[in-house]
C-alpha cells in the first residue's frame, strides 16, 4: 500500500539530509577545524527516518553518541546542529555540548548520550510521564548492538515492562561495537529474543529498508500508544564510517564499506522502490537533494564563519539557581 | 509547638509537596511495597524505613511507584521523567547504592543543564539514608556526600534535625536543580519542634546553632548533636564555640564559617565521612586558602579512620566521631594553641 507522497518526500529529504549531513562531516572533520570527536550515523539513515516519522513533537526520544541522524529525524534544527558541532556560540547547546550533547527539548529529543546504556533508562521516564499525562504518547530509546549488551538496558526494559509504560527500545544492530564485532559480543546474537525473555513484543527488520523499519515500528507503536506497554525493534543496518572519525577499520573487511555502499545504502534501496512503483518522480527528488545541498553548504559556511563562545560563558548553565 | 520524628517530618514534606504540586511523583524500591505480594495489602513498607508511608493510598499508583530494584533504571527514569515536565522524588534506600547507578546521577542528571546549553533542567531529589551506627557493615552504612559535593551541577542536603529535614526537603524538591538528600538512619526518630505548615530553608545556609567564643565547629548531619553534647561538658569549664551546621554541602555557606573563625581562631570539623577528599578536607582547604590569617592553630579535623565502616558494635564505636572524641578534640587543641602563644 503506498504512503502519502507528502510522506514520502519528507522521508526521503530527511534520509537524504542525515546523509549528506554526515558526509560533508567525513570530509570538513580533515580539516581540522571541528573540536573532538564525531561518530557518523551514514548508511543508518532508514532507522532514524522509519521510527521518527511516526513521532510528534509530545513524543520523546534518548539517542546515543551516533545522534546527528536521530536529531535531524526528530527535527532539530540543521543549522543548529552544524554550529553546535563546530563549537559556536550559537549552536543548538551553545557549544557547551557538541556533537555527542545535541537535545533540543521543545522537539522531544532527551538527547544524545555518550555513555553507552545512558539513554534507555532516561527515556523511561518519558514514558512514565506520557503514561501520566495519558495523551497516547510515547517514549523511544535509540541504541546499538553494544547497548545490547549493557545492564542498564535490561533494567530498563523490565521497569517498562513493570510499569507498563510506553517505551519503544530500538536497536540499530550495524554488526559492531566500536572495534567489535556484534556477531562476537552479542551472546545469543538474536537481541530481539531478548525483548521476549522480559515479556514484551520483539519485531526485527531489516534496517535498510525505510518501508520495513516504518511498518514495524507501526505495529508496535498501536500497542504502545494504546497503553500496551513497551516493545522492542531490532533493525538490522550498517555503518558507512568507522566508529568515530580516524578509526581506520582494521576489523572489517577491506571490500566490507564499498560492498555495503552498493547492497545495503538505504537512500538508493528507497529511490528504487518508490521510483518502481511509480511513487515518486527522479526529478522531483533530485530537486530535494540539491536543497538539501544547499542547505548543508550554507550551514557549514555559517558555522566556519561564528563565533565561538566567549570565556563568560565557560561558568553559566551549571545550576538553575546558584 | 508538637515534637515530630525527622522520619514524619519528610513524610509531612512528601504529602504536603504531592498534594500542591501535581507534577511531584516518587519512586523508588517499596516506596509503597506489597505489590505482587500474597496478602494483597498496599503500602505495607511505606519505604524500607517507613518515611514514603501513606503516600499511595493518597496519591495512587501513577504518582507513587513502586519499582524492581534497578537502581540505574529509578534514577535514569526519574531523569527522563524530569526532562519531560515532572519534578520526580526518587529513593535510593541507602546512599551506598549510589555505586550501582552513579552513571545518571553524575553524568547524567548532574551535566543535562549544561551539556544541553542551559535550555533544560532536570529537577530530581534523590533521597538516600546515610550514615554508620546501626551496625550495617560496610555496604550499608557509608556517608557517600563527598563524592557527589564534587560534582558541578549537584546539590547536595545533610539535615541534622526534623525541624531542617521538613523545611529543606520542601525547597529541594521545589529547586529546579537536582538534589541528592541524604537522611541519616539514626536521625530517623529522633524529633524536634516542628510546623505543620508549609515552610521552606534556604540551601546554602549555615545555621548557627549556638554561639560562643573560643572555637568554631562545623559538624555535618548526626555529628551535629553529637556536638552539642560535647560543648554542654565544655561548657562547665567555661569553653564555648559557634556550632555550625552547613545543611547543604553544595552550595556551601563557606563565608559564614570565615567570619566565625574571625572571631574564634580555631576550627574542629566533624565528618561522619572518612578522611580523604572528604568534605571535612574541603572546607580545611577552603579555610586554608580563603582565612588562613584568622587560624591562631592547625585546624582540626575529626573524621573516622581511612577504613571501612566495619560490622561489630565495638568497632564501630571507635570508628565513628562521638562526644567524647570532640570533647576531647577541643580540649587538646585549645590547650595546645595556649601552650604555643
Amino acid at each position: 500500500m503506498s504512503l502519502p507522497r507528502d510522506l514520502l518526500l519528507r522521508v526521503y529529504r530527511q534520509m537524504k539530509t542525515i546523509r549528506e549531513f554526515e558526509e560533508r562531516l567525513h570530509v570538513e572533520i580533515q580539516t581540522g577545524e571541528i573540536p573532538g570527536f564525531t561518530h557518523l550515523y551514514s548508511g543508518q539513515e532508514a532507522v532514524a527516518v522509519g521510527v521518527c516519522e511516526h513521532l510528534s513533537d509530545q513524543d520523546w526520544i534518548a539517542s546515543t553518541h551516533r545522534g546527528h541522524g536521530h536529531c535531524i529525524a526528530k527535527g532539530c534544527d540543521v543549522e543548529g546542529m552544524m554550529l553546535e558541532i563546530y563549537g559556536r556560540r550559537d549552536g543548538l547547546c551553545k557549544g557547551k555540548g557538541g556533537s555527542m550533547h545535541i537535545a533540543d527539548m521543545t522537539k522531544g529529543m532527551l538527547g544524545a548520550n555518550a555513555i553507552v546504556g545512558g539513554g534507555p533508562p532516561i527515556a523511561v521516564g518519558a514514558g512514565i510521564a506520557c503514561k501520566i499525562a495519558k495523551r497516547g504518547n510515547v517514549s523511544v530509546a535509540l541504541g546499538g548492538d553494544g547497548s545490547a549488551n549493557q545492564g542498564t538496558v535490561f533494567e530498563a526494559m523490565n521497569l517498562a515492562v513493570v510499569l507498563r509504560a510506553p517505551v519503544i527500545f530500538v536497536f540499530e544492530n550495524n554488526g559492531y561495537s566500536e572495534h567489535t564485532g556484534a556477531s562476537y559480543a552479542v551472546g545469543s546474537g538474536d537481541i530481539a529474543g531478548r525483548a521476549h525473555g522480559f515479556g514484551m513484543p520483539a519485531e526485527t527488520c531489516d534496517g535498510s529498508d525505510f518501508f520495513a523499519v516504518y511498518d514495524a515500528m507501526a505495529k508496535l507503536l498501536k500497542t504502545a500508544r494504546a497503553g500496551g506497554g513497551p516493545a522492542t525493534l531490532e533493525a538490522k543496518t550498517t555503518r558507512f564510517f568507522g566508529h568515530f572519525e580516524g578509526d581506520p577499520m582494521l576489523y572489517r573487511a577491506k571490500d566490507e564499506v564499498a560492498r555495503h555502499r552498493e547492497q545495503m545504502d538505504c537512500l538508493r534501496i528507497f529511490r528504487d522502490r518508490v521510483g518502481k512503483e511509480g511513487w515518486l518522480q527522479s526529478a522531483e527528488l533530485d530537486a530535494i537533494d540539491t536543497e538539501v545541498m544547499a542547505l548543508i553548504d550554507s550551514s557549514v559556511a555559517k558555522s566556519r564563519a561564528a563565533v565561538p563562545p566567549s570565556a563568560a560563558d565557560l561558568l553559566t548553565d551549571v545550576y538553575v539557581s546558584y | 509547638m508538637r515534637q515530630i520524628s525527622m522520619r514524619d517530618a519528610i513524610n509531612e514534606a512528601l504529602h504536603l509537596e504531592m498534594a500542591r504540586d501535581p507534577r511531584v511523583i516518587v519512586l523508588g524500591e517499596d516506596v509503597s511495597g506489597g505489590a505482587g505480594g500474597t496478602s494483597g495489602q498496599r503500602d505495607a513498607a511505606g519505604g524500607v524505613f517507613g518515611v514514603t508511608k501513606g503516600l499511595l493510598p493518597k496519591f495512587g499508583e501513577d504518582r507513587v511507584i513502586d519499582t524492581p530494584i534497578s537502581e540505574s533504571a529509578i534514577i535514569g527514569a526519574a531523569n527522563g521523567a524530569a526532562l519531560a515536565g515532572l519534578r520526580p522524588v526518587a529513593e535510593l534506600m541507602f546512599a551506598d547504592f549510589l555505586g550501582v547507578c552513579f552513571d545518571q546521577v553524575f553524568n547524567q542528571a548532574a551535566k543535562f543543564r549544561y551539556m544541553f546549553g542551559g535550555k533544560t533542567s532536570c529537577p530530581i531529589v534523590i533521597r538516600a539514608a546515610t550514615g554508620a551506627g546501626m551496625n550495617m557493615g560496610a555496604q550499608h552504612s557509608q556517608s557517600m556526600y563527598a563524592m557527589v559535593t564534587g560534582v558541578p551541577g549537584l546539590k547536595v542536603v545533610v539535615p541534622s534535625n526534623a525541624y531542617d529535614a521538613k523545611g529543606l526537603m520542601l525547597t529541594a524538591i521545589r529547586d529546579d536543580d537536582p538534589v541528592i538528600f541524604f537522611e541519616h538512619k539514626a536521625l530517623y526518630p529522633r524529633k524536634s519542634a516542628v510546623p505543620e505548615g508549609d515552610y521552606t530553608l534556604p540551601f546554602g545556609e549555615a545555621n548557627l546553632v549556638r554561639e560562643g567564643e573560643h572555637v568554631t565547629v562545623v559538624a555535618i548531619g548526626r555529628m551535629v548533636s553529637f556536638a552539642e553534647k560535647a560543648l554542654d561538658a565544655l561548657a562547665a569549664d567555661g569553653i564555648t564555640a559557634d556550632l555550625l551546621d552547613p545543611r547543604t554541602l553544595s552550595p556551601l555557606d563557606d563565608e559564614t564559617i570565615y567570619e566565625s573563625l574571625d572571631n574564634t581562631g580555631h576550627l574542629v570539623i566533624i565528618d561522619e565521612s572518612p578522611p580523604r577528599c572528604s568534605v571535612a578536607a574541603d572546607i580545611a582547604g577552603l579555610v586554608s586558602s580563603n582565612a588562613f590569617h584568622s587560624l591562631k592553630a592547625p585546624i582540626v579535623q575529626l573524621t573516622p579512620p581511612h577504613t571501612p565502616v566495619p560490622f561489630a558494635r565495638e568497632l564501630e564505636r571507635a570508628y565513628v566521631p562521638g562526644p567524647q572524641s570532640i570533647e576531647a578534640a577541643i580540649r587538646k587543641m585549645l590547650k595546645e594553641s595556649r601552650a604555643a602563644s
